[in-house]
């Protein structure tokens, strides 16, 4: 029978929730192709993550190894290559993640499988896959066809599919042998960093002003600032506020960053690139404020204003104040 | 350290209206400023940087039409020494594999110790070429790089992972790094520096100069191609307030006071 492949990804003891969203998926695609689903799981005393796989899959192939003890993408290429020419799946489903982007690519073109990156829908067209991608930050979908092959690899975007509760499939663990020898790899993994303690932490505010690229200019930042302490938050920011060094890692929502949930989360000038969206959306109120009316911001927010958001920062802290002081 | 840094020309758009073309494979490129991709301003930024403090020279690659050059131009005047424009109309269509290719063929025939990438372009996204390169050439990689240390052969680098964490390794050179943003502080250009670079050659590379054949590369060389390009479907879309910055202003704090934030 067919198989279908699912990387299992874990960091510090703990099942990264990709892994059961691919499940998810996984188990569709192989009821759709009449394929089995395969857990396929690398790492040190990970016999509980096995157990924890073995529910939604047919099978665990299971390579225990102290050189995987963390991710390596050599290592990990090494291990799944033999799997991968052992067994031939149909299909090789790796997250859309830091670790997937590390190991994906130079996997594929090793077995030359075609590779399609950051799904966000994945489907057979005669015997052909085919994906649904975003471009351009997410303001357009793609559907894009891979070139025929009998084996194929797609990494997927985080949080893209919903976990189910299915009827457990209760699949059998077969613990392979280690292909790694002595060795050394090409990369070695040193050590974790954790996020700089301390901080603003942004995640217990009852209210955030997320600040994006719309602000222009580092000098904009008090204005949008005094807003937030008069609505009684604190300011977050995107991604590029950042990585410009305009605010610290610390106000940072999204997948590298924060994930938040305040009362309210006021959006002004982001656009709401995937990775942003991903840490705020379960937030009870979203109001965004930005230029162009198609962007994906206002695909999440209760409600939406088109402007500039200049425009919109001092009303609103007059007319907040005006109501605070009648209190 | 000679270090190669592959660059893309793309169109900013962020804050741009994006519209769909005719063909529905790709977006109206009319109206649209293109300048070089964010991840690769970072890379060679990074670059220009290792050669700073180690000598040594950048060479700033692109693959693109003539527009394309003037983001090899600003890598010039940022500080890279040379740049090559890979550039044939069997190109065009490429992804990331057949793009990976390409370059393959081209950074053989040049000295480098480090080549760096963009971890991923602004356009499609794929996040394929970096690794994928250094596949088709047999050296190490590490992609999401926030910070490059070098000892001797050896690359020590931070790898951003999800949730504000980070994950060091090391690999030995030569390597390739694919860079993330917020890695460096990319460095304005001086009036001197673009002034000096537009009298740089710009070498060109064409298909026969890369040796390949016309099945490796563009649409026939590739993995995957866009069938279909449309907006995304919104599952919910925000309720608009119109009107002008204080009825906004007003309805805004309206919607606060019933939801009890203020």
């Amino acid at each position: 029978m067919p198989e279908i492949f699912v990387l299992a990804e874990h960091r510090q003891g703990q099942l990264r929730d990709i892994t059961f969203e691919m499940m998810t998926k996984g188990r569709e695609l192989a009821q759709k192709t009449g394929s089995e689903l395969v857990a396929v799981l690398f790492g040190k005393d990970v016999k509980a993550h096995a157990k924890a796989l073995a529910e939604h899959a047919n099978k665990v192939l299971l390579v225990e190894d102290a050189r995987m003890e963390n991710f390596n993408s050599d290592a990990y290429q090494k291990a799944i290559t033999q799997l991968i020419g052992e067994r031939k799946p149909l299909l090789t489903l790796i997250g859309h993640t830091s670790y997937g982007l590390d190991l994906a690519p130079s996997l594929a073109v090793s077995l030359e499988m075609p590779l399609a990156t950051d799904c966000i829908d994945i489907g057979f067209e005669n015997e052909t896959l085919t994906v649904t991608r975003q471009m351009y930050g997410g303001k357009v979908n793609v559907t894009s066809s891979l070139r025929k092959a009998q084996s194929y690899v797609a990494t997927v975007r985080q949080a893209a599919f919903q976990v189910k509760s299915e009827a457990p499939l209760n699949g059998q663990i077969i613990e392979v042998p280690s292909p790694l020898s002595e060795e050394t790899a090409g990369k070695r993994f040193v050590q974790y960093v954790p996020p700089p303690p301390g901080g603003v932490d942004i995640a217990a505010a009852p209210v955030l002003v997320g600040v994006g690229r719309g602000i222009k200019d580092v000098s904009n930042i008090p204005v949008v600032e005094e807003l937030a302490k008069t609505l009684g938050g604190v300011l977050a920011c995107s991604r590029p506020i950042v990585d410009k060094g305009w605010l610290p890692t610390d106000r940072q929502v999204g997948s590298s960053g924060k994930t938040v949930k305040p009362k309210l989360y006021l959006a002004l000038g982001i656009s709401g690139a995937f990775q942003h969206i991903l840490g705020m959306k379960a937030s009870d109120l979203i109001i965004a404020v930005n230029k162009d009316p198609k962007a994906p911001i206002f695909g999440v927010a209760d409600y939406g204003v088109v402007d500039d958001l200049f425009k919109i920062v001092g009303p609103l802290k007059n007319k907040t104040q005006e109501i605070k002081g009648h209190k | 350290m000679d270090v190669i840094v592959c660059v893309k020309h793309v169109p900013e758009t962020a804050e741009a209206d994006i519209k769909i073309g005719a063909s529905g494979k790709t977006i109206e490129k009319s109206g649209l400023v293109f300048d070089i991709n964010e991840w690769d301003d970072y890379a060679l930024e990074e670059a220009v940087r290792l050669k700073e403090k180690f000598g040594g020279t950048v060479t700033a690659i692109t693959m693109g039409g003539q527009d394309a050059e003037s983001t090899l131009r600003k890598c010039l005047a940022r500080g890279a020494d040379q740049a090559i424009r890979l550039t044939d109309p069997k190109f065009e269509g490429s992804d990331g594999y057949a793009t990976a290719k390409i370059l393959a063929k081209v950074v053989k025939n040049l000295p480098f110790n480090l080549i760096l990438t963009g971890a991923q372009a602004d356009d499609d996204g794929y996040g394929v070429v970096g690794p994928a390169l250094a596949e088709l050439i047999g050296v190490p990689h590490a992609t999401m790089v926030k910070k490059i240390e070098l000892s001797g052969q050896v690359a020590r680098v931070n790898r951003e992972l999800e949730g504000g964490f980070e994950e060091i390794v090391e690999v030995g050179l030569p390597a390739v790094l694919a860079v993330q943003t917020g890695i460096n502080e990319p460095r304005y250009v001086s009036i001197m520096g673009t002034r000096k670079a537009m009298q740089k050659e710009v070498k060109i590379v064409d298909l026969t100069g890369t040796g390949l054949g016309d099945g490796d590369v563009g649409e026939a060389g590739s993995w995957i191609k866009v069938e279909k390009m449309y907006v995304p479907p919104v599952e919910k879309q925000a309720e608009f307030l119109k009107g002008t910055p204080d009825d906004v202003a007003s309805k805004i704090v309206e919607i606060l006071k019933a939801k009890g934030v203020i």
